[in-house]
Formats: structure tokens, C-alpha cells, sequence
């Protein structure tokens, strides 16, 4: 089995607005001669073949949150519901990426905004959602109220043959995982063969993106380390609200944008400072990237494309429009 | 006691607490800087410090609140401050550059604007 086969195998798609990303699993699985054969190899050594399957990465709506800079409330996160069940394609399954909901001191108020968020969620009409938390939702109360409503913080399953992973960077306070949860990652692989596709969701980056904004997880790079035999992993995280992309090493990384407010280029800028409110583009920035890899068994080739789209705002244009966002209550 | 003998005990002490004098001296002309900071949601005071490059530093932590994070990776500084306890984190700059300090315990709603700078000169 060619070592390049093994790596970009996993084609990978996103749709529309804020609702983050969409990704294609697509192996080629009707691929031919050389490319079939490797696919064929590869099920036999992870148990269950590939087969083409699509999924959403959403992230951050922050529920609850009122601004400024973003005085929609859920506004975004219901209009990328909606765009979810219009797409033309229904996803597999939905992975979101962290901070469901901005946190409060009060308790009642929080599980509300959690209920809020969940309400919400469960209009997507998928199979499966998935859910890590972020430092909003689990933070100050080292994620127990998270726990009571979506169960634990980290996880694994397996679908159509690849291997996810939730890794939960927030419960702690720190930005870190743990050596708990680093023990049960490398017990969790154990059964895996090195060539499984493998693909981890989480909160915060992985990797020094920008430690001075807080993007950054302390002990990624041991988490990383475990990740390191294996030749096909994807990681998929939310927190920094801009699509980002990072090859580190053999492993790529995609942020997704948020569902309440984005930030700009660290490397552009100097400050920590959200993109203001534009009354008359509610929505800029809160897009969704398409992500292609047009896998054709060729090694050494990168075949990865991206298409960004922007947030449909529709009704929600122009003076009137926004006041009519305004007029809804937000908790 | 015979006066030789007390002479020579006299003669002693006022030896030892010469030494002593001399001793503290040094250790007090060699003590770095001490540079108190304060945390508390979601501020730090001083909210910007000046070092000098090379220059031995004790930075002085304590909250006022709950535990704050104090994390400069580049200043290899990553410490936890609890509130209650005083923190001394020796610190001695080799770069000149201005170093965005941040909480990195999760502390509240405004968290991820709890920062400070340090600035180190040459």
C-alpha cells in the first residue's frame, strides 16, 4: 500500500454560512484498479471499509451571548439550522465543535441557555450529532452541567469505517487535556491499525495557532505525539470563529467559523478584537467552507480544494430587517 | 571569667556580625526586582511592566478573586494563581520585545480579555 495513498484518501466537502463545515468522507469507493485495492486493503485491516459519506463541522453559537459586536443572538445559529436541512445532500452525521453556549455564573440561566441551544440543535434533520464542549460551556464548572446534558466530554465511535475522536481541551480551565484523558486516547487507538482513518474533534486548536490569544492547547503536542503512528488523521476544531487550515507534519487541521461573531487574522493584526457588527452584512464572515479532495489514487498529489460561502442574510437585509432580529428575545 | 578570654569572645561576635553585615550587604545588592501583580476578573495590575533584557526579576502573583492563569509561552512563564497565595515567579528576560501575557485558567465571561504586556527592553 503506497504511504501517500494512506494519507489523502479522505475527501473532504463543506456547504454554506456559519454553519461551519461540511465534510465528504469519499474514498473513491467506486474507484478502480489501483485506487480500489488500496481501499480494499484498508478495510480488510480496520475492520470496516470506507464507504462515501458527508458530514457538517459547526461551531460556537454561543447561546446566550448578546453582544456587542453581535446582537443576533441565535440568529445565525437558526438560520445554519436551516441550511443544513435545505441542503440538497443530508449529512451523515454533525459534529459541533465547542461552545454550544456563553457562559453565566448563574446556573439556572446556564442550563437554560443549554436547553436553548439544544432545542435549537435538534431541528438539524441528521441521524447523529456529536458534541465536545468549549471553555464557555465547561470552564467554571470543570464541565459537570455540560456532562448532564450531552453525556461525556470525551469520547470515540466509529462510522462507515472511520475512526472520530472527541478530545475535550476545556474542562480543566487550563487550556490541556490531561494525562487522564492522554491515557485513554492511546488505550482507545490501541486496536487500530496504522493505516485507520482517524479523524479528531475538538475545541481549541491542537497546536500553537496564536498561544498569546489563547490558541493553543498546552499539552497538544503530547496528544499529537499519540496521534503521530497513524497515517491518516484529520483534526477538526472551533474556538478561534475563522476558518483556518494547518499541515503540521503529515496531519492537517481545519477550524471552522463560528455561529455569533468572527475574529480576524492574528497575523494581520495586533489586538484580540471580534470584526464589528455590520447592520447591513449581519452575517459576514459567519460562512461555511466547501472543502473538495478530488482523490484520483495518485500519490504524492494535493488534492484538496476549498470554496468559502458566506451566510445567506435574505430576510434579514436592510434597516427593517434588523430590527425585526432585534425585536426577539435572546436569553 | 578572665578578661583575655572575654577579649577574645568579644573580638569574635564583633567578627561574625562585621561578616554578617558584609554578607547581607551582597545579598541585598544582588536581590532582583520585585514587581507585584494583581489579578482579578478580568484585569491584571499593572497591566503593563518594563523589564531590562538580562535583568533577574521576581514577578509577585496573587488574585483577588478566584484562580487566574498567568501564561507567556515565550517568557516560558505558565503559572496558576490562587487566590489566598502569594506566587514568586523568577524571571530573566534574554529577548527584547513587547509580550502579551494572558489568564489561561478560565475565569468568566470577559476571560479571553484578560491580558497584560510585558514590555523587556535593552
Amino acid at each position: 500500500m503506497k504511504e501517500v495513498d494512506r494519507r489523502r484518501f479522505m475527501k473532504i466537502a463543506g456547504s454554506s454560512l456559519g454553519i461551519g463545515v461540511l465534510y465528504s468522507a469519499m474514498p473513491s469507493a467506486r474507484a478502480k484498479g489501483e485506487a480500489g485495492a488500496f481501499f480494499g486493503e484498508l478495510g480488510k485491516k480496520n475492520g470496516e471499509a470506507v464507504t462515501p459519506f458527508t458530514f457538517l463541522q459547526l461551531s460556537d453559537a454561543h447561546v446566550g451571548f448578546d453582544g456587542p459586536p453581535d446582537p443576533l443572538g441565535t440568529k445565525a445559529f437558526e438560520r445554519a439550522v436551516e441550511m443544513v436541512n435545505a441542503l440538497p445532500q443530508r449529512p451523515d452525521l454533525v459534529l459541533f465543535t465547542g461552545d454550544l453556549t456563553h457562559d453565566t455564573e448563574d446556573k439556572d440561566t446556564h442550563a437554560n441557555r443549554m436547553r436553548r441551544f439544544l432545542e435549537i440543535s435538534k431541528r438539524m434533520n441528521v441521524p447523529l450529532v456529536k458534541y465536545v464542549p468549549g471553555e464557555h460551556d465547561a470552564g467554571l464548572d470543570a464541565g459537570q452541567m455540560y456532562r448532564e446534558f450531552l453525556g461525556e466530554s470525551y469520547y470515540s465511535f466509529d462510522h462507515r469505517g472511520v475512526h472520530f475522536i472527541a478530545l475535550d481541551n476545556v474542562s480543566r480551565a487550563k487550556p490541556e487535556v490531561g494525562p487522564d484523558q492522554l491515557a485513554w486516547l492511546k488505550k482507545d487507538l490501541a486496536r487500530f491499525d496504522k493505516s485507520a482513518p482517524i479523524i479528531v474533534f475538538t475545541h481549541r486548536p491542537l497546536f500553537d495557532l496564536k498561544p498569546e490569544w489563547e490558541w493553543f492547547t498546552s499539552d497538544g503536542d503530547d496528544v499529537m505525539n499519540v496521534l503521530a503512528p497513524y497515517q491518516n488523521v484529520t483534526v477538526l476544531y472551533g474556538h478561534i470563529h475563522r476558518d483556518d487550515e494547518h499541515a503540521v507534519d503529515h496531519v492537517h487541521h481545519y477550524a471552522a467559523r463560528s455561529l455569533i461573531f468572527a475574529f480576524p487574522d492574528p497575523e494581520k493584526t495586533a489586538a484580540k478584537k471580534p470584526f464589528p457588527f455590520d447592520k447591513d452584512a449581519p452575517f459576514k464572515n459567519l460562512g461555511i467552507r466547501l472543502v473538495h479532495e478530488n482523490f484520483a489514487g495518485k500519490p504524492l498529489v494535493n488534492t484538496v480544494s476549498v470554496q468559502d460561502v458566506e451566510l445567506t442574510t435574505r430576510e434579514f437585509m436592510g434597516i427593517n430587517g434588523i430590527n425585526q432580529i432585534l425585536r426577539n428575545p435572546s436569553l | 571569667m578572665r578578661p583575655k578570654a572575654l577579649k577574645i569572645i568579644l573580638s569574635a561576635l564583633l567578627m561574625i556580625t562585621l561578616l554578617g553585615i558584609i554578607i547581607t550587604h551582597q545579598v541585598s545588592a544582588e536581590a532582583p526586582r520585585v514587581i507585584e501583580i494583581t489579578a482579578k476578573r478580568f484585569a491584571f495590575t499593572p497591566n503593563q511592566i518594563t523589564l531590562k533584557k538580562g535583568e533577574p526579576v521576581i514577578l509577585r502573583l496573587k488574585s483577588e478573586d478566584v484562580t487566574h492563569g498567568f501564561f507567556m509561552r515565550k517568557l516560558k512563564i505558565d503559572e496558576t494563581i490562587e487566590p489566598g497565595k502569594t506566587l514568586d515567579v523568577a524571571v530573566t528576560p534574554d529577548t527584547a520585545g513587547t509580550y502579551t501575557t494572558i489568564c489561561d485558567h478560565f475565569c468568566g465571561v470577559n476571560h479571553g480579555s484578560m491580558n497584560m504586556t510585558i514590555s523587556v527592553v535593552e
